[in-house]
């Protein structure tokens, strides 16, 4: 694929009360712009990957707003596809280049949770569920809690390696200036903080956060290429899947993305995958590849995929979702801002030595979508 | 100088452990009591609100008053829960008390800094020589929706202030004010129960307030922590005031007398000032006392105290008519998660 991020840049993550959509999209955008070395009259079209603007801050029309904000009038768009948002905008944005419609576009993922009552984010977010998941009461830590109670029991997945994510997770985000959480925890802290939905507790999951990210995709060939960009979906609602231990989405996007990109699951070097709750990186590990089914918490725990180690691929250096934070929009564009970062070798405490090759998994729901870009240097 | 002359506290006989309400929700009991630093609240029995509690509060504060309640020219009471959104609270309890007619009657509304707005008006009142004594109450029978997480720490309780300029028991060194529009907390007329923004009631409410209020006062009065003996501050649960006292510069000997909150929970109006008064209840002559309440929507008053030789005099009669803040703390009927329903009227 002849398709390029010449940008990157993302705003820091958390709970930025003092700061609005508008304020967060500008710094956002205006840090890709100026990482490519590019005006904003340079921008053929703009993508803008988000979810919950229209249920929280009752704001749709997205794509005319950040072009207002940004000071263009060129074509503008929204892309929701629930947490995997932020993904589907580069894909769509990476097709429209393709396509010769246009030569430099914008994708901005941005998202503003915090400023809303727990509640009614927690409904809002549901909207990424079936109608008989959301008139039975669950919410996502329930739906994952099963895929949790799933894996342990057929693959006699633990608690502690459930934790281990986190522990890994939120090392990593210690390293990262821009993430919403800078302390690290212990197996022992993550077991024994407040019960969200067993097996999950608190430090299983991912925040509520505020953010935004932004990338400058362009024909010309510079910077970091993208080598594949897939997406695929699934059944909204657990109940119609066949498997609980697996997330089929994940796994026919990725097969699609190391054919277009002619690359092996040994190939990568860095992955930032979708680990909304703990059990959603062991799955993705599974799902794309890198470990067989069974085996991922197991290697998790043993610190293979952690920052220092001696594996060859180190997940999640930015600190994942959940230790970086997810403002839902804007994670699947801070997933590839993370590994330009890490491919141009510009991520400081965090940098994997010698990266070439990056993969990006963003998953919208509980898997009904599942996005993948592969990237390298 | 103005000043305290005299104060009363009230908190109601009953108490409800954290630990049955998170059972009756199926919550870990550890867990809650563990993250919100409470063991225990207290609760209005069914035939108490805030006209009665700060009722009582007012009579006890009467009790060491050299003078008659036909002295006080103003009284303000400060409540989220008076029992009518149309007819004072404050002439209610003006008329019980016997105040006469000759007086300024208002009640005050601002979430939890409802009481200490009415201790910084009567200040003023006083100083500009308007009223020779008046009082400021803080009452509250706090409301929360069952299975909210306020319900954990809603409590109910009184502390009433008698201030003037002569005869003072603490002296006003200085006293400041932090205000700003930020809807943490609120409850539309109504509405039975409050709505809150979850952590959005921390930093940008709780926290950027009170460490305004107090920085201000630091700043206007010149002192610094170490220059106070004690320090009070609102009490929503048990870790924001050690929190912002420790942001503050306070150390926890300073804060640890005023913590009703571990004892009783947050009874909302009432909490910073019943804190200054148990602080009050055994502070020495001479000393010196910074307060910062804080209430929703969003504000923070502060206060530098100075006691004086004449508090000896008002401790022993507290004590003697077992109405300190540690006695009544002890006077304590356990009741179920039912009978707390009942008596807060949810069922």
């Amino acid at each position: 694929m002849k398709v390029y991020i010449t940008g990157a840049a993302t705003t820091k993550f958390g709970e930025l009360w003092a700061t609005s959509p508008r304020r967060l999209a500008g710094e956002a955008v205006g840090g890709a712009l100026k990482d490519a070395g590019i005006g904003i009259r340079r921008v053929d079209a703009l993508f803008v990957g988000n979810m919950l603007s229209g249920m929280l801050g009752g704001q749709e029309h997205l794509g005319a707003f950040f072009a207002e904000e940004l000071g263009i009038t060129a074509p503008a768009f929204k892309i929701e596809g629930a947490c995997a948002s932020g993904g589907l905008a580069l894909h769509n944005a990476v097709n429209s280049v393709l396509s010769g419609q246009y030569d430099t576009v914008v994708v901005l993922g941005v998202e503003k949770m915090t400023d809303h009552k727990p509640e009614d984010v927690a409904i809002a977010l549901m909207g990424a569920g079936s109608e008989e998941e959301r008139v039975s009461g669950v919410t996502f830590p329930g739906l994952y809690a099963i895929l949790a109670r799933a894996h342990m029991r057929e693959y006699g997945t633990t608690r502690e390696q459930l934790a281990a994510v986190a522990v890994k997770n939120h090392y990593h985000a210690s390293l990262n200036p821009n993430a919403q959480f800078h302390t690290t925890v212990t197996i022992e802290q993550v077991v024994r903080s407040s019960r969200i939905a067993d097996p999950l507790r608190l430090l299983d999951c991912s925040p509520i956060s505020d953010g935004a990210a932004a990338l400058v995709i362009t024909s010309k060939k510079l910077g970091v290429q993208i080598l594949a960009s897939s997406v695929a979906t699934d059944t909204l609602g657990l109940a119609q899947r066949k498997s609980l231990t697996e997330l089929k989405a994940t796994q026919e996007a990725v097969k699609k993305a190391y054919t277009l990109a002619g690359v092996k699951p040994k190939d990568i070097d860095v992955a930032e995958v979708h680990d909304c709750f703990t059990i959603a990186e062991i799955l993705a590990m599974e799902d794309l590849g890198f470990f067989a089914k069974g085996k991922a918490a197991g290697a998790i725990a043993a610190g293979e995929t952690k920052l220092g180690a001696s594996g060859h691929l180190v997940v999640n250096p930015s600190g994942g979702l959940k230790g970086c934070g997810h403002p839902v929009g804007a994670t699947g564009v801070k997933q590839i801002v993370e590994l330009v970062d890490q491919l141009r070798g510009r991520a400081g405490a965090r940098q994997i030595k010698g990266a070439k090759i990056g993969l990006a998994h963003n998953v919208g729901g509980s898997g009904a979508t599942a996005v993948v870009h592969i990237l390298k240097k | 100088m103005v000043g305290i002359v005299s104060y009363g506290t009230y908190i109601p006989v009953y108490r409800i452990k954290l630990a049955d309400v998170a059972s009756a929700w199926e919550k870990d009991p550890q867990e809650v009591v563990h993250s919100l630093g409470i063991e225990e609240k207290a609760v209005p029995g069914t035939d108490e609100d805030a006209v009665t509690i700060a009722l009582e509060a007012a009579f006890n504060s009467l009790t060491a008053f050299r003078g008659k309640p036909t002295d006080i020219d103003a009284l303000f009471v400060g409540s989220e829960s008076h029992p009518y959104a149309v007819n004072p609270t404050s002439t209610i309890v003006g008329e019980l008390l016997g105040v006469g007619h000759n007086y300024l009657a208002a009640d005050m509304e601002f979430a939890c800094k409802a009481g200490s707005a009415g201790m910084q008006a009567i200040a003023g009142l006083i100083s500009a020589g308007q009223v020779h004594h008046g009082m400021a109450i803080g009452a509250d029978t706090a409301r929360s929706k069952p299975h909210d997480e306020l319900e954990y720490t809603s409590a109910a309780a009184g502390a009433a202030y008698l201030m003037g300029a002569k005869q003072l028991i603490a002296k006003l060194l200085a006293y400041t004010s932090y205000s700003s529009d930020t809807p943490d907390f609120w409850r539309r007329d109504g509405i039975r129960y409050p709505s809150h923004a979850g952590r959005f009631t921390g930093e940008p409410g709780y926290f950027a307030h009170v460490v305004g209020a107090g920085t201000r006062l630091l700043t206007t009065s010149h002192m610094k922590p170490e220059d106070f003996d004690y320090c009070v501050f609102h009490m929503p649960n048990g870790k924001f005031p050690r929190d912002v006292a420790r942001r503050l510069g306070f150390s926890k000997e300073q804060l640890s007398t005023s913590l009703t909150v571990d004892h009783i929970g947050n009874p909302y109006s009432a909490s910073s000032m019943l804190g200054l008064a148990a602080v009050l209840d055994i502070a020495k002559p001479g000393e010196k006392i910074f307060m910062a309440s804080y209430g929703s929507g969003a504000g923070s008053d502060a206060f530098a105290w100075e006691t004086t030789s004449l508090l000896p005099r008002v401790q022993k009669i507290r004590e003697r008519c077992q109405e300190l803040v540690t006695q009544e703390i002890l006077k304590k009927q356990y009741v179920n998660y039912v009978e707390y329903l009942k008596k807060t009227h949810k069922i």
